[in-house]
């Protein structure tokens, strides 16, 4: 197939004797259309969206008034997790020490063990991670540590406001911090 | 002794085939393609592992921009309680809106993100306006005055008795108390359940869900 006979009825195998009529190819040269219908085929591969959005269930806790009406949690168990700017990240395990020696920083690579370590070191049922997002933090930030909860499999996790003495913290040790980078 | 004629082999090919295979694919990219609709609200939304689909019918959606700005909307195969929606943010809010400016909260595509005070004169606004408004979003930062409780109290009352899908698509980079604000007007109309739209990711290797995901396919298979 592929291109047009130009030869004008060559006589490639002649028979004894016999006139051949000439025979026009109707055969035409696809390349063109091939190239045509790859150049479509990418633009509608790129302007595709094969990957539908997916969606992210959260379950709110009832906000109640009342102290005695709020979960208790065991505090040895707690490791809360405050998100500040600049995808930085502090935490602490169990109660904050009234010096802060226990207030650590980190950044979203290295949470990922820390809760690990956490939940492998301390009894499942006094398990839990608190998630204080502060004023600086982006909604990806919130985001990546609630998808961080289901990567690891925690099971109790709440999303509490920052306390001003931990916001006052954060706040203390970014100005640390600032300098030495 | 007798030539041997090597026959002259032509170098072209048969493209009919590639051709075939070209536009069949050509032609299952055409129908599988959804056009992105023209959105007035650029949003990237962040990545998860979750891998449950996001609703697409009676969706009540909540979007954050990332200035911050909340924008309130629904979709357009819910007309009947997009509708009432506006019905009862106009009855709460004794805005006094006409009809033509309910309609316009109708179209589809519609989006609301401007506050109360503004809402009125929002709905005048042609579709050709509306291109170059800058929308302030909604007021939630001020925990007095949250309006999107009341945006949330209206939907929750037209959907009443059909299941309302509260999904909330929130830009990278949006501020938390952004998204308080919305998390804390759910709270106030009792919803503790909604959804967060985000883009698909894969699970990373060696981490508990990685290991559950691969007990499970197996389990699956037989």
């Amino acid at each position: 197939m592929a291109e047009m006979d130009t030869s004008g009825g060559g006589h490639e195998k002649k028979g004894p004797g016999v006139k051949k009529a000439k025979k026009l190819s109707t055969r035409v040269d696809l390349t063109p259309m091939v190239d045509l219908g790859f150049l479509l085929i990418t633009f509608f591969i790129f302007t595709t969206t094969m990957s539908e959005p997916t969606a992210m269930r959260l379950f709110l806790p009832k906000d109640t008034e009342k102290p005695e009406d709020q979960n208790k949690i065991k505090a040895s168990g707690a490791l809360s997790i405050m998100l500040s700017r600049n995808n930085s990240i502090f935490y602490y395990e169990g109660e904050l020490a009234p010096d802060g020696s226990n207030f650590k920083s980190t950044n979203f690579k290295d949470i990922r063990d820390i809760i690990i370590n956490k939940k492998k070191s301390t009894d499942p049922t006094d398990f839990v991670v608190v998630i204080k997002p502060g004023p600086e933090s982006t909604y990806k930030n919130t985001v990546d540590m609630l998808d961080e909860m289901t990567i690891n499999d925690v099971k109790r996790y709440a999303m509490v406001d920052i306390f001003d003495v931990e916001l006052t913290l954060v706040r203390a040790s970014e100005a640390y911090q600032q300098p030495g980078k | 002794m007798p030539k041997v004629k090597v026959p002259r082999k032509s170098t072209s090919v048969d493209m009919t085939a590639m051709c075939d295979v070209a536009f069949l694919l050509l032609a299952f990219f055409i129908l599988t393609t959804s056009f992105k609709p023209d959105e007035a609200l650029s949003v990237v939304t962040p990545k998860s592992v979750s891998t449950t689909k996001a609703e697409q019918k009676d969706v009540v959606l909540i979007t954050m921009d990332k200035e911050g700005k909340v924008y309130f909307s629904v979709s357009d195969d819910a007309t009947a309680e997009k509708g009432e929606i506006i019905d009862v943010v106009d009855q709460l809010k004794s805005l006094g809106l006409t009809e033509q400016e309910k309609n316009s909260f109708k179209r589809s595509g519609s989006f609301v993100g401007v506050p109360f005070g503004q809402l009125k004169s929002y709905l005048q606004l042609s579709p050709e306006q509306l291109k170059s408004f800058k929308s302030p979003g909604i007021t939630v930062l001020d925990t007095l005055n949250n309006e999107m409780i009341t945006w949330i109290r209206a939907a929750a009352t037209a959907f009443q008795g059909s299941k309302m899908n509260l999904l909330v698509k929130g830009d990278n980079e949006a501020k938390y108390p952004s998204f308080k604000g919305v998390i804390d007007a759910f709270k106030k109309n009792e919803i503790f359940k909604f959804q967060m739209i985000t883009d698909p990711e894969g699970v990373p290797a060696g981490t508990e869900l990685f290991k559950k995901n691969e007990l499970r396919t197996p389990a699956a298979a037989e």
